[in-house]
């Protein structure tokens, strides 16, 4: 598949990245000589150096051709243009990184529709949701859901002493009813599919399946915190800030924002009366205790500096502050903050790539009629969560679980049929019609059928 | 410095050399010298075992390279191809000594086309094949090889790609490094067979096509006939020119061209100065060899073999021209320096660098006259950034002290000045032949053992554009902690 990236700064650096290991045509183009280079330089990509939305440009990059366009560059407004310009040139599908709330509002569907965008990406607002569905669950490191919230998977740090500490996953399953799977284990950086007779460890990050009421019927009866974060104090009044406090508001919780620029607090507090907003410096742990940093359910670092946000999120990991957020953009300090001890890490760089990642692997399978519905990677991006809509086509039909010869270091699971999920046991069947989640380590997985042996 | 990685590729380049010393033992199996099979596939099996082991021993799962890793691999895997390729010829006595088939494998592979033999058409068949061979190879690159047909190498690899390609900027055809590889081969390959089959329905036989195929192709210049093509008909004279010249054009025009973009094939200004420069020299040559020739067709025919020999690197020849008159062997000297265009399989300092160079010259005169003027250098219709200019300045400034270098220290050799001088030209400019006793009609078979070497690192210096040798050569680059 032909790919065209317009800009090439930290998302479209992470976009190009993912783009060129999912093994397509990759095209860059930015408009400064020394940022076109560097890319030129780590990724095996073709490079061009111009305005994005330029026909001569965009012509030398061979967007009559290109499958996909993107446009992230850091104005909305070039953004629009330069996916307008390709769609008239050619481009088949294009998307638009358009991230000022202004846009964000009824005016967007208006705006996708002339445009004939394919889809409009809002990264600040995705990692809000992500880090709303968080706080909504604290004791998971991180969620994501399937086929629109009837499967959720979590990850879940294990403590010390940790009641599933010893348990293999067939004593598990006696132990605490309830209808859910361990689907992946990280240890170390090693990462694991389990089988029933898998151990668990204290350490170990875990993911699981299962629907929304029984994760919390499983969290009860592991005696996890499963009460949501009520009061969040957040770090930095970014877009990303504004999205999240603005859902946490709604929901009735209550925020507290802080940030050093007296312009940016005014009008935050102008847009969101509701929330308290504190014009100081964050970095002063003074201030954060005056603030009632101790009494918090959460808080969440969201300043533009990655290092800044580990540090202060160690800070108030020592105050026990129940729940603390990162938002870490870099992937190897990510890393590094993981063994910090900050297990809960957002990252919106990360987030777009996964959405990008599936819109080109739904491109890749546009023969298939199993349509690709979800993407997520999970564990340091060593395992795959992938949902498919199951056409009458698929091989594996009116096959018994237990009888379907997968690949190894793959699993199916979750299946949702209307809007019932159900855990897999070795005598269910795939039905046409149905949504399958797949976690899949260390393969690629394009098409459903590439789960078969 | 990712050692285990440049020694890992050190050892898949020594199963390359094996894969492509197969093809000269076929061709002994053809003619029937088996003595000759048995030092290709000697040498072949030394590669490939030696090749094998390095390359299991350094296997390492930290597959990155950088800038220095590209520069260091290139510079390797080409000394390696010279060590391994030069064995067959020492093996078959051909060349007994050692340091001679070096000389001509370096040659080979560096296109250059000087040699060291004094009767060429002693040498069997399937080691003439070889020697043309290594032209045909090192003429488009044997990393850019290595890429196309090794599918593990996706990111960064454009560090191997700007380390072994000629010219000021390396630019990619298509998004990947492997298909922009392939894609050269292919365009490099079809216009082989286009010249093979145009060679073979004049007066050649099957075997000479290919081996004056092979010299024009990688534009090295190796014959089979003493007297280079002289013998042929100007029928196959005018066809190998021809070829020489278009060998001698950027690559990419000739893709853009396939993929029906015409438009910067005929604005792109390195192809029109090139022609133009052609064009201006065989007119000016022709009128000053007029006297001497029987008419103008002659002399016309002789100037334009020459004039393209000479600014593409090959080195054919149709003429003794040392005996010309100085105002052409000056032009000649002149277009043995230029050489062809960038990215193609031409040598010399590339006619974009002489275009950029030019520009900077008139662009620092006018800033003297007006000091605080603001102006830019546009080359092929865009402006050309700083680091590009200052790096073409600088190349062309480590490219005429390598040449001084290189004349110094042979200047002890008892040939005369401008026999050593234009020895040390034509090496560095891999074209071949140079004047006096290295003309057309001479080789370079009386120098020494010693400056045989230093002319195969001159040809290696020009044919990798010297910075990757010079950075893989000094120590700092392989000190463990940098």
């Amino acid at each position: 598949m032909k790919m065209i990236i317009v800009g090439c700064g930290k998302i479209g650096a992470s976009i190009i990245s993912s783009l060129v290991g999912e093994g397509n045509d990759v095209v860059a183009v930015d408009s400064s000589p020394s940022v076109i280079e560097e890319i030129g330089n780590v990724y095996d990509v073709m490079c061009v150096c111009g305005n994005g939305a330029d026909t001569e440009t965009l012509e030398e990059a061979g967007v009559s051709k290109a499958d996909l366009f993107v446009a992230v560059t850091s104005s909305d407004e070039l953004n629009m243009l330069a996916c307008f310009v390709a769609e008239r040139m050619g481009a088949k599908h294009t998307i638009a990184r358009i991230r000022n709330p202004e846009y964000n509002d009824k005016s967007l569907d208006f705006l996708s529709k002339q445009l004939k965008l394919t889809v409009s990406l809002n990264p600040e607002w995705m990692s809000a949701k992500e880090l709303f569905n968080i706080l909504k669950m604290p004791a998971a490191v991180n969620i994501e859901s399937f086929s629109g919230g009837n499967l959720e998977m979590v990850e879940l740090r294990l403590k010390q002493q940790s009641l599933l500490d010893g348990l293999s996953l067939i004593e598990l399953r006696r132990k605490y009813k309830a209808q859910y799977l361990i689907c992946a284990v990280q240890r170390g950086d090693e990462v694991y599919i389990p089988d029933g007779n898998f151990v668990l460890k204290s350490g170990d990050k875990i993911g699981i399946t299962a629907s929304g009421s029984e994760i919390q019927k499983l969290f009860k009866m592991l005696g996890l915190d499963q009460k949501s974060a009520k009061s969040v104090m957040i770090l930095g009044a970014s877009r990303t800030a504004y999205y999240l406090a603005k859902r946490l508001l709604n929901s009735g919780n209550r925020v507290i924002v802080i940030d050093k620029d007296e312009r940016v607090c005014r009008s935050f507090a102008e847009e969101l009366p509701d929330a308290v907003v504190i014009c100081g410096d964050g970095t002063q742990q003074e201030l954060l205790l005056e603030e009632g940093l101790g009494s918090v359910d959460a808080f969440v670092a969201l300043t533009g500096m990655d290092e800044l946000n580990i540090l202060i999120s160690i800070f108030a990991v020592s105050q026990n502050v129940p729940k603390v957020i990162s938002k870490v953009n870099r992937n190897e300090l990510a890393i590094m903050a993981d063994k910090l001890g900050l297990d809960c890490i957002v990252s919106p760089k990360r987030t777009i790539s996964y959405v990008l990642a599936r819109y080109a692997r739904a491109l890749n399978n546009s023969q298939s009629s199993n349509s690709i519905e979800t993407l997520y990677k999970l564990m340091d991006e060593s395992v795959e969560a992938l949902e498919f809509n199951v056409s009458k086509d698929f091989k594996g039909l009116k096959t018994p679980l237990k009888d379907m010869r997968l690949k190894p270091n793959i699993i199916i699971a979750g299946i949702v049929r209307g809007r019932k999920a159900i855990i897999p046991g070795g005598m269910d069947e795939i039905q046409a019609g149905d949504r399958v989640v797949v976690i899949a380590s260390g393969n690629q997985v394009i098409d459903l059928d590439d789960i078969l042996e | 410095m990712n050692r285990k990685m440049v020694f890992y590729m050190f050892g898949r380049i020594g199963q390359i050399a094996a894969l492509l010393l197969l093809l000269p033992a076929v061709v002994a199996i053809i003619y029937g010298e088996y003595k000759q099979l048995w030092a290709f596939l000697i040498t072949a099996a030394l590669a490939v075992a030696a090749g094998t082991l390095i390359s299991l021993v350094c296997r390492t799962k930290n597959k990155v390279i950088y800038a220095k890793e590209g520069f260091a691999i290139v510079t390797v895997a080409w000394i390696c191809m010279s060590v391994v390729g030069a064995l067959p010829f020492t093996l078959s006595g051909e060349i007994p000594s050692y340091i001679d088939a070096i000389f001509e494998t370096v040659s080979g592979f560096t296109t250059t086309g000087a040699s060291i033999l004094r009767d060429v058409e002693a040498m069997s068949y399937s080691m003439l094949f070889w020697r043309s061979f290594t032209h045909w190879i090192g003429g488009m690159g044997v990393l850019v090889f290595v890429m196309a047909i090794v599918s593990n190498m996706t990111d960064r690899s454009i560090h191997l790609m700007r380390a072994e390609m000629p010219g000021p900027t390396v630019g990619k055809l298509v998004p990947r490094g492997r298909d922009t590889a392939k894609i050269l081969y292919l365009i490099y390959i079809v216009m082989t067979f286009a010249q093979i089959l145009m060679l073979w329905v004049g007066d050649m036989n099957l075997f000479e096509s290919v081996i004056h195929t092979f010299g024009s192709a990688g534009t090295g210049g190796f014959g089979i006939k003493a007297d280079s093509v002289a013998s042929y008909s100007p029928y196959s004279q005018n066809v190998i020119a021809t070829f020489m010249l278009l060998f001698g054009i950027n690559f990419n025009l000739y893709f853009l061209l396939i993929i029906r973009r015409p438009k910067p094939v005929f604005r792109s200004t390195e192809l029109w100065v090139y022609l133009g420069i052609v064009a201006a020299s065989v007119a000016i040559i022709t009128a000053n060899i007029y006297p001497d020739q029987q008419s103008l067709a002659d002399s016309l025919r002789l100037a334009y073999f020459q004039a393209s020999s000479i600014i593409t690197t090959s080195g054919f020849s149709t003429a003794d021209f040392n005996l010309w008159p100085s105002l052409s062997k000056s032009i000649l000297l002149l277009l043995m320096c230029f050489g062809g265009c960038a990215g193609s399989t031409a040598g010399g300092l590339k006619i974009s660098r002489v275009v950029i160079l030019f520009k900077q010259i008139l662009r620092e005169l006018k800033r003297m006259l007006h000091p605080r003027s603001v102006s830019s250098v546009k080359f092929e219709g865009k402006p050309l950034d700083d680091q590009t200019a200052s790096s073409v300045a600088i190349y062309f400034a480590f490219y005429a002290i390598g040449i001084m270098a290189v004349f110094l220290v042979i200047c002890f050799e008892p040939f005369g000045f401008e026999t050593n001088l234009t020895a040390a030209i034509t090496t560095f400019n891999n074209v071949g032949p140079g004047f006096g006793a290295v003309g057309p009609c001479g080789g370079f078979a009386d120098y020494s053992g010693f400056s045989k070497i230093i002319f195969s690192f001159a040809m290696l210096l020009g044919r990798l554009e010297i910075f990757p040798l010079i950075i893989a050569l000094s120590p700092s680059t392989w000190r463990k902690n940098r």
